[in-house]
């Protein structure tokens, strides 16, 4: 889960890391309150979960608070790749001498965590890292050591920092290491470090990835779910404990384990494209391995109730759940959903493979299932789903 | 013959006494897995499923003679588990949770090379491994193949089943589940390493998805040292930017870790990719008939 720089910069400062005042503001209105009670000129910056924001003309300065309500008037409502921006952080202006990058990332290659350092921060560090990566240090961090004081300074020459900021670097390093080691984050970035005029070493900005696994230890990570960014099918069928994602389609997906419905999506996308209007993929919709009735039931009610959804798939293999008992799990989910007031209206097609496949199958054939079809292998069966959504749409 | 999982590999279960691992005991003893033995501290003594729980991985390894373990317990305990393991000096370490915080494995990945890397570490977020007709280490059910010639790693549980069933006539020496998460001990590279190695196995599969560049470095180490055919399946063509697709690693972040771009690397070393898992066991399947 990805934090607003807003949210990063609060968490900074819980652990001392020297931040710029700053209020977040959702309308114009708030943001000439903020700058009236920030005082001089301020910085509005658009709070999207997004790079790039500056070259977007996401952050704009403003001299006094007027300035403020017509900056943030531009960049509130703004679109940033696809972000759409609802409020914007005020900030003090900094007097910023110079510029430089850090962070702290786990490095997936390596297994192992990696700080990231240069004296050339600022907006085009992509470009540096690429045209001169002498200039980006690379430093492993091996995570039963950590971050120390001496070890935090060490990492900071190594990114060309001067001698002027080293200490100042160093402490702000440090604390970097406390919030990437105790919040379980994948990611702790700061671009721009910078050196103020009166030689303070301070974070201006600020991007944190949270390990949602670590949520069981985490508690008051929750308070940082962007409940309004959440499309409403994601947010219901994450109440229901299923691994859902929508998507832009009219293909709903049902399938066990991760790695299956990935596939599947891809093979109906192939599918898709002889037939016209080419159907996609309406979902990722993992409903695990030992699938029950209810899971089954809960999952088709997610897809049935999204309206772009033409024709569903139901994708399994029978493995420790064999088939057998998926097939009772889908007729008892349609009794389910029939006594919920939701009868199935969609066509459905259903491939199932693996242990005792004939048994499932015949299951479903007698249970007379409304609009079901049983298609044998998953490449057909895939046609053959986003054939009825061609016809559907 | 197989890699790291033979008929003589004795099994212990650590978490054996909760849910999932009593369930998947029991399939695994099924299964004719030699498994031998539990480890749970509070229940230390008491027997389980016909067989012997102790204190500790150790205690258990001197009192039964155990060179595998297969982790069950839930995230929060995962890193204290694997780290006991490692400690105790067990040879096979199968970490079957879900869920396991990316600090914790990349702690405890750490302590194992700290101490040596005694310990091979499979998962976390894994099916485990089978060796299918001699043992089974894991959830990969037992009963969808057939012991033979194709060796498999693949980062997906499903997947492996879908393959392992559809290849099922000519069967495999060992399937490696080496499971979703961002960090993980056994990786594609040293599966294809063990295969090229093992004279059971004489072709590979080997199935990645979105996420990394796991594939990437694969491909490298391919062209290198594999001289065994290996036939490849990525999944997540059609995964969107951002999203994380199930399982944890399994994410494109910015234009890194497609679909594409795997395929492409792959095919680039010669490595025969499939376009859906069918077309994967038929790519397969040729090269099997043509031996």
């Amino acid at each position: 889960m990805d934090l607003f720089e807003h949210q990063a910069k609060e968490l900074f400062a819980e652990y001392g890391i020297p931040v710029p005042r700053g209020v977040v503001a959702h309308t114009a209105e708030e943001a000439r309150a903020a700058a009236e009670q920030l005082t001089g000129r301020v910085v509005v910056k658009a709070q999207v979960k997004t790079g790039g924001r500056g070259k977007a003309g996401g952050v704009k300065v403003a001299d006094d608070a007027g300035d403020a309500h017509d900056k943030a008037t531009q960049i509130l409502g703004m679109d940033i790749k696809g972000h759409t921006v609802h409020k914007v952080l005020i900030e003090e202006a900094s007097q910023i001498a110079e510029e430089y990058y850090f962070s702290f990332l786990l490095d997936r290659a390596n297994r192992t965590f990696l700080a990231i350092c240069s004296a050339a921060g600022g907006m085009d560090i992509e470009e540096v890292a690429h045209t001169a990566p002498e200039k980006v240090a690379k430093v492993p961090v091996n995570p039963i050591e950590g971050v120390d004081l001496a070890r935090a300074r060490e990492i900071a020459q190594a990114g060309g920092l001067p001698e002027q900021s080293l200490d100042g670097a160093a402490a702000l390093i440090e604390k970097l290491w406390a919030v990437f080691v105790d919040e379980d984050a994948t990611l702790v970035e700061v671009n721009p470090m910078i050196l103020s005029a009166d030689g303070q070493v301070k974070a201006l900005d600020g991007k944190v990835t949270l390990d949602e696994n670590a949520n069981f230890r985490q508690a008051e990570h929750a308070s940082y779910v962007d409940k309004a960014a959440e499309d409403p099918l994601e947010a219901r069928a994450k109440e229901k404990h299923l691994n859902y994602v929508k998507l832009d389609g009219t293909v709903g997906i049902i399938g066990n384990g991760a790695g299956l419905v990935m596939s599947t999506l891809d093979v109906v996308a192939y599918a898709g494209e002889a037939f016209p209007g080419t159907p996609k993929p309406a979902n990722f919709l993992d409903i695990g391995g030992g699938a029950s009735a209810e899971v089954m039931a809960n999952g088709l009610e997610i897809i049935l109730s999204d309206p772009s959804v033409k024709s569903v798939f139901v994708n399994v293999f029978g493995g420790i759940t064999a088939c057998d008992a998926v097939a009772n799990g889908i007729v008892s989910a349609f009794q389910l959903l029939e006594s919920r007031g939701e009868a199935v209206t969609h066509p459905l097609v259903v491939r199932l493979d693996g242990n005792n496949a004939a048994l499932g199958r015949q299951i479903l054939a007698d249970a007379g299932l409304p609009r079901v079809e049983l298609v044998d292998t998953m490449d057909d069966a895939a046609k053959r789903a986003a054939e009825l959504a061609a016809v559907g749409a | 013959m197989a890699i790291w999982l033979t008929e003589n590999s004795k099994i212990i279960v650590q978490g054996m006494t909760g849910g999932e691992g009593t369930k998947h005991t029991r399939r695994m003893l099924a299964s004719g897995a030699k498994v031998v033995g539990g480890v749970n501290a509070r229940k230390a003594g008491t027997v389980h499923e016909g067989l012997p729980v102790f204190g500790t991985v150790k205690e258990a390894m001197e009192q039964t003679g155990a060179d595998v373990s297969v982790v069950f317990v839930p995230p929060a305990f995962t890193k204290d588990a694997v780290k006991e393991a490692i400690d105790a000096e067990i040879p096979l370490c199968v970490v079957i949770t879900e869920g396991v915080p990316v600090h914790d494995t990349t702690e405890f990945w750490a302590y194992a090379g700290a101490k040596g890397n005694k310990t091979r570490i499979i998962g976390p977020n894994c099916p485990g491994i089978a060796s299918p007709g001699a043992s089974n280490a894991g959830i990969i059910p037992a009963d969808i193949t057939t012991p033979g010639r194709v060796g498999l790693v693949s980062k997906s549980g499903t997947l492996t089943y879908q393959l392992m069933y559809e290849l099922r006539d000519f069967g495999f020496s060992t399937c490696v589940g080496i499971g979703g998460d961002p960090v993980i001990g056994t990786t594609h590279i040293d599966a294809l390493q063990a295969f090229q190695d093992d004279p059971a196995t004489e072709a590979i599969v080997m199935i990645g998805e979105i996420g990394g560049d796991a594939e990437e470095r694969a491909a490298a180490y391919i062209e290198e040292h594999v001289t065994k055919p290996v036939v490849a399946y990525v999944a997540g063509f059609t995964a969107p930017e951002g999203k994380t697709m199930g399982h944890a690693g399994a994410i494109v972040s910015g234009s890194a870790g497609t679909a594409q771009a795997k395929k492409e690397a792959l095919e680039k070393v010669g490595v025969r990719v499939g376009k859906t898992p069918s077309e994967t066991a038929r790519l397969m399947r040729e090269i099997m008939q043509s031996r």
